[in-house]
């Protein structure tokens, strides 16, 4: 439904998004990651129409954002990391302003505003100045404008940002009813939030797509010979031996505690299988070796986003 | 067209309920009663002059409301982050700039018409002619719309109110006072830079009374090029954006 190929984008000499090419289904709730500076707010301004690539295009139903950038902001409702709207305006006023303005007419105006009140829980607020509502409310009201003209796809821009626990509790599960209707692209630099809500992750770092797919698949790609092994003995003599065999790497061990530890490693099943028989030799027990599932997204993060300097787009 | 006058709707109640709206009006409004009373309700007059003069006054108060509330078409749109509902709206460039400069324009009309009390006080105590203040307020109307369009075009162009604000109001001073430079350079060149003047080779004839095609066609040349420009400089910002 969104095919993007080679986008790219240069504010003067600097390249912010360096040939980025992906594809999203209809129906899929698709996380933005990626640290400040990245070009995700840039790549999210492009797909909402507000910028234009200096090359590359992407096509929204089989739109081309170059050729009928109408059409393509007909499909797309944006939610930017600060809410558009007018203080002085009433919440319906604003909704109806903003269906309005997207090319709704007559009773198609009255029914979707009806509907995305409903759906965004705005019911109490709808006469009540934008001014005087909550950051929690200003974020509901952006996401109610935003699909206001229920388009195939819906960009959130750190929609849960100043939010509390519970508001984004709320924001959580309006997300997921959300995707129900339509493709979410949910960029966000909280990744809990992403992993709670998003189907798939395009990881971009320095304008470059490093990455995308499901988060067990880029931790598999990431580290695909990573593996486990938990033990009994000391932990300092288990790194000694661990540290000693050849065709193992980034070895770490910690204590689990005082009798047992556990080591994580990347190598070849016969560096396991020699990791195994040299710990049995040196009296350390092996309780389980398994295949490294694991770290959290944060470590997923860090390992995709962490490339020297000198190789970044930025630079050249 | 409907999103273009939604727009339009938007931007001149915007303008009743900021501070810069009416107090702006309100203070200009005082000032120029006070100068209208000052300079030209003193002394011996004929009506003619005294409405000749008020249509003169006139012009300046009138572009310093065209800058002043212009340079927030645009610019406080992006300070705001509201310009973020407008260009991502299914619309073309042209439109959103008509919006917002029929939208000002409509606040200007309804200054021009809170202040038409003073050629209606002559008006009513002396001997004008309706077609004096008829021609008179073709002609400050048109000149509002000039000063509206170079202002929408500042802010479009610029960031910045302020910014906008002084750009528009060089431009128009620049085009107010082209016949100074015109008196220093000899020939052809001297004269195309004297019929670009807004003033002495245009609006003074309405101010007399004279309603002039020749005017009128210049004016709306020049909104034109200036919504035009407005225009492109909103689509051209999209890549730098």
């Amino acid at each position: 439904m969104i095919v993007a190929e080679s986008l790219s984008k240069y504010y003067g000499q600097r390249r912010a998004l360096d040939d980025v090419s992906f594809r999203i289904g209809r129906g899929e709730v698709v996380g933005f990651l990626g640290p400040n500076g990245a070009g995700k707010t840039t790549l999210l301004k492009l797909l909402s129409g507000v910028s234009m690539s200096h090359a590359g295009d992407f096509c929204i139903d089989g739109y081309s954002s170059r050729r009928q950038p109408l059409e393509v902001r007909r499909r797309v409702g944006f939610l930017p990391d600060r809410p558009p709207l007018y203080d002085d305006m009433r919440v319906g006023a604003m909704l109806r302003f903003a269906a309005e303005l997207r090319g709704l007419q007559g009773t198609a105006v009255t029914e979707r505003v009806a509907k995305v009140v409903q759906q965004c829980g705005l019911s109490e607020v709808q006469e009540d100045l934008v001014r005087w509502l909550s950051h929690g409310y200003r974020q509901r009201v952006g996401i109610a404008m935003a699909i206001v003209h229920a388009p195939a796809l819906l960009i959130l821009d750190e929609p849960i940002n100043g939010l509390d626990p519970q508001q984004i509790r709320q924001m959580r599960e309006l997300i997921r009813t959300l995707a129900q209707e339509h493709t979410v692209l949910l960029s966000s630099h909280i990744l809990a939030e992403v992993e709670h809500t998003c189907d798939r992750l395009l990881i971009l770092n320095r304008g470059r797509l490093v990455a995308q797919g499901r988060e067990a698949d880029l931790r598999q790609q990431l580290r695909p010979d990573g593996f486990t092994l938990r033990g009994q003995g000391g932990v300092e003599q288990a790194a000694i031996v661990a540290q000693s065999l050849l065709g193992l790497r980034d070895v770490q061990v910690r204590a689990l505690d005082s009798a047992r530890f556990e080591l994580l490693a990347c190598g070849s099943l016969a560096a396991r299988s020699t990791l195994v028989t040299a710990l049995v030799q040196h009296n350390l027990g092996v309780e389980q070796l398994a295949p490294r599932q694991g770290g959290d997204l944060e470590a997923l993060f860090l390992g995709l986003t962490e490339v020297p300097p000198s190789t970044g787009p930025g630079e050249s | 067209m409907r999103p273009t006058w939604l727009i339009c709707a938007r931007e001149f109640r915007a303008y009743f309920l900021t501070p810069l709206g009416y107090g702006l009006v309100a203070a200009l409004l005082c000032l120029h009663g006070l100068y209208f009373n000052v300079t030209l309700l003193q002394g011996e007059h004929s009506s003619y002059e005294v409405v000749q003069g008020y249509f003169f006054q006139s012009s300046g108060f009138v572009a310093a409301v065209a800058v002043l509330v212009t340079m927030r078409a645009f610019a406080e749109e992006r300070q705001t982050g509201t310009a973020m509902l407008l260009l991502t709206a299914p619309l073309p460039e042209w439109q959103l700039v008509l919006g917002k400069f029929l939208g000002a324009f409509g606040f200007l009309c309804v200054y021009v018409a809170l202040s038409a009390y003073m050629p209606l006080l002559i008006m009513v105590n002396g001997a004008v002619t309706p077609g004096h203040l008829v021609a008179g307020y073709v002609g400050l109307l048109a000149l509002g719309a000039v000063v509206t369009a170079i202002g929408t075009l500042t802010s479009a162009l610029s960031n910045s109110q302020l910014l906008a604000a002084v750009l528009a109001a060089s431009i128009v001073a620049l085009l107010f006072a082209c016949w100074v430079v015109a008196g220093a350079v000899q020939g052809v060149l001297g004269e195309a830079i004297a019929y670009l003047d807004l003033m002495l080779s245009h609006y003074l004839s309405f101010s007399r009374g004279v309603i002039k095609l020749s005017t009128l066609v210049y004016y709306a040349s020049l909104v034109y090029l200036a919504l035009l420009a407005a225009s492109v400089a909103l689509r051209l910002r999209r890549w730098g954006a």
